[in-house]
């Protein structure tokens, strides 16, 4: 069923500084990701499989490659009469680009007034995984809460604006820390927010009013005590993808077969913008294992432990392991990578040798001839 | 009110494609899986997109449901258009009663009204039986150079496979002179291609005369192109070089998929500027296993391959378990080859699963009596049990329950 009351707003450009090497001519949500997806594709998906049809992404100054995976969104059915999907950009007005999310949404409260839609659900596009958003939902109206935060229990990810939480037996949250915290288990927030809208207005407008621009700690810190934040452990597998590490683990993971059914469960598809590109073609010397490939590819090479993206060409007498190969790479004869990273279109020219170290792959940069 | 399109393509998709057999038991011909990730309609109705015809009628009607669905909107082709894109078309009940389309024309005159709408200058006319990539508006270039009321697409073929075409006789100017359906002396090897280019106008009043007379079979290569023939009409031939295969028949099916395998059959899928487009099923990219081997073969998204795979066409969605080998075969969208069978000339339909240890098919080299030989085909959603055997031929189209 369509769930008419909730609405959905993205926010693509957060984190960007953690993936500093695949986020320079792109947000944070169009870095690729396991094959053929963006990671914005989950976030989307999720939002879609839970019925919601109007979602808005909040966009800064680079978003042009982000336009061109998503166009009029009508490969996750967003392309709509009624509701749909929304770009938005920042406003001409604004003095400066959004920085964060206070300013982000202040930017976007017309949006916000011409929506008729009850609920709002914040994301970030950092997290892959396969999330029912509608049981955050559920969870949301039966605790009588004023702020869901969709956390996880489990080793604090890497990031500069962690928020982790501390929550009685019933969810609600009764201590908040904000930041790089020492390492350790504890619940983090997944950067999704469950909301109603004309509380999320009232909280933006006293906020912006004394001038407190950060949602973490002016929204939620600062009224721990008078406003109901409850966390919500999701249960689903996740991936926070927090440094160029976790995005090469996470990457990794997807040859796992239990990591690829979580997040690719039939009846909760996964939608990406689709290429036409005809099915891989392996040939006579072909030599693959344990590695995701996409359509599109023409492999003559050996191939192992790795990710290859749509339409990547891989000439004989080559050997690839433990590598990331994203879209139109060209891998030519007598080459070797091993815990490399190579963003779209770059080339490797014959007999060049490519190493990284686990746990420290080479990033190389899009468009890049070797 | 409907904008004016120059040319309105009308494609013939109600074939019940007999020759395939169990391939064909719920779906009609054009919506039979090929290449990994298409169905043999995604080649005229991408052709006609690449060709800048915007507005296609597909003509359905026995076993549509598939196809129905798999056109829906028209949007992989980006044929969901305001008021030209896909349409389909199945017959309808009028005043005068319903009628089953009779015939190739009669289905084309029983849509008729769908045509005018768009007041074109051209019709043409397909069928979803082919696989090849053509670009429809260099024959209208010629049809409307030649002057002619209609144009048919031909290809060389073989002389000594002559006698199994459509033959067309022509002049040196490609005018065409005599119609020669399936010789047993062929005057020339030019086979219709079963794409006709006509004047709308001429063809209005051909398919009315058609229709009035009570002995015709309403077809168009029996009655209506001869009729034009007989009457002066201006037809010509319009030659077609390039990769373009019937693929009504089991061993041709599986020849046309083998054909994307082999470098020199120039079947190029991979050209940007001419893509074949597709509704796709939206999975993840395909999985090989540690201990796979895969070889000189085509894999789409969402498989998983663990097994052996050598010169064999995986569609999207099949598994192929450790220790299965698949060899020389098609395995279609869903299909299951379990741990330990070995499928070899064979193809196994949508969702069907082939048992562990099961054998379908076998190479021509290990078969005793050569005559016996032949691909083997799985029906879809059917299960060969454990250790059941499928000879080479075999067409099985119920499930077989394990063997003893």
């Amino acid at each position: 069923m369509r769930n008419n009351n909730v609405m959905g707003i993205l926010f693509p450009n957060m984190h960007d500084e953690a993936l500093s090497a695949l986020t320079s001519s792109r947000p944070f949500g169009s870095v690729p990701f396991g094959g053929r997806y963006r990671l914005i594709d989950f976030t989307l998906s999720n939002l879609v499989n839970a019925g919601i049809s109007k979602v808005g992404i909040v966009t800064q100054d680079n978003y042009q490659s982000l336009m061109d995976h998503i166009g009029s969104g009508k490969s996750w059915d967003l392309s709509r009469k009624n509701e749909g999907l929304y770009f938005l950009p920042p406003v001409a007005m604004s003095d400066e680009l959004y920085a964060g999310r206070v300013a982000s949404l202040t930017g976007i409260r017309p949006f916000f007034r011409n929506s008729k839609e009850e609920y709002v659900i914040l994301s970030d596009c950092h997290v892959v995984g396969n999330i029912d958003y509608d049981k955050i939902l559920d969870a949301h109206r039966e605790s009588g809460a004023d702020i869901t935060v969709a956390c996880k229990h489990g080793d604090v990810p890497r990031l500069n604006d962690n928020l982790l939480l501390w929550m009685q037996e019933d969810g609600r949250v009764n201590d908040i820390m904000l930041g790089n915290c020492p390492a350790g288990e504890c619940d983090y927030g997944l950067g999704i927010y469950i909301m109603r809208k004309d509380f999320l207005i009232r909280m933006l407008d006293a906020a912006v009013s004394r001038n407190h621009m950060n949602f973490d700690r002016d929204i939620l810190l600062r009224h721990i005590d008078d406003v109901k934040i409850y966390g919500y452990r999701v249960p689903e597998y996740t991936a926070v993808i927090s440094s160029p590490g976790s995005f090469f683990r996470a990457n990794m993971d997807l040859l796992k077969p239990e990591v690829r059914a979580a997040l690719f469960p039939a009846q909760r598809p996964i939608y990406t913008k689709v290429r036409d590109a005809a099915p891989a073609v392996y040939g006579l010397h072909a030599s693959v294992t344990n590695s995701l490939v996409a359509d599109g590819c023409f492999i003559e090479g050996e191939v192992h432990n790795s990710i290859i993206f749509r339409d990547v060409r891989i000439a004989r007498d080559t050997h690839i392991e433990n590598s990331i190969v994203m879209q139109g790479a060209i891998i030519c004869e007598k080459t070797s990578l091993n815990c490399a990273v190579l963003d779209k279109d770059v080339v490797i020219k014959a007999s060049r040798n490519l190493s990284g170290a686990e746990g420290y792959p080479i990033f190389i940069d899009k468009g890049t001839v070797v | 009110m409907f904008r004016k399109q120059e040319c309105v393509a009308m494609l013939l998709a109600g074939g019940q494609g007999s020759r395939l057999y169990a391939l064909t038991r719920n779906l009609a011909k054009p919506a039979v899986p090929y290449g990994g990730k298409y169905r043999i309609i995604d080649f005229p109705l991408s052709n006609c997109v690449n060709s800048g015809i915007e507005t296609v009628g597909v003509l359905t009607q026995y076993q549509p449901l598939v196809l129905n669905d798999y056109i829906g909107s028209g949007q992989p082709w980006d044929l969901d258009r305001m008021d030209a894109g896909v349409h389909v078309l199945p017959p309808y009940q009028g005043k005068k009663g319903a009628d089953w389309y009779k015939g190739t024309a009669n289905a084309i005159y029983q849509n008729m009204a769908f045509i005018e709408r768009y007041s074109p200058e051209y019709v043409l006319v397909l069928s979803g039986d082919h696989i090849y990539k053509m670009d429809y508006s260099k024959m209208i270039e010629e049809h409307k150079k030649n002057n002619a009321d209609c144009t048919i697409a031909v290809i060389e073929v073989e002389m000594s496979e002559a006698s199994r075409f459509g033959i067309l006789n022509t002049n040196p100017d490609g005018s065409i002179y005599e119609f020669d359906e399936k010789p047993a002396h062929p005057k020339s090897n030019l086979a219709s291609m079963g794409i006709y280019v006509f004047n709308w106008e001429k063809l209005r009043r051909y398919l009315t005369e058609d229709e009035n007379d009570p002995k015709s079979s309403n077809d168009f290569g029996k009655n209506v192109l001869p009729a034009m023939l007989n009457a002066g009409e201006r037809m010509y031939a319009y030659r077609f070089s390039g990769y373009w295969k019937d693929v009504g028949t089991i061993d041709s099916l599986w020849e046309a998929n083998m054909d994307l395998l082999n470098p020199k059959v120039p079947l190029d899928l991979s050209v940007p500027d001419w893509k074949i487009y597709s509704r796709n099923p939206g999975l993840p990219p395909h999985f090989v296993g540690e201990g796979a081997e895969v070889q000189n073969s085509m894999i789409s998204e969402g498989s998983n391959i663990y097994g052996k795979v050598d010169f064999s066409v995986i569609f999207s969605g099949v598994t192929v378990e450790q220790g299965a080998e698949v060899r020389d075969s098609i395995l279609m969208p869903g299909a299951r080859v379990m741990a330990g069978a070995k499928v070899q000339y064979a193809i196994v339909a949508e969702n069907a699963v082939v048992g562990e240890g099961a054998t379908v098919g076998s190479r021509p080299e290990e078969t005793e009596k050569i005559e016996d030989w032949g691909v083997a085909v799985v029906a879809s959603g059917v299960r060969i049990g454990r250790g059941c055997v499928v000879p080479p031929k075999g067409m099985v189209d119920s499930d077989i329950p394990d063997a003893q």
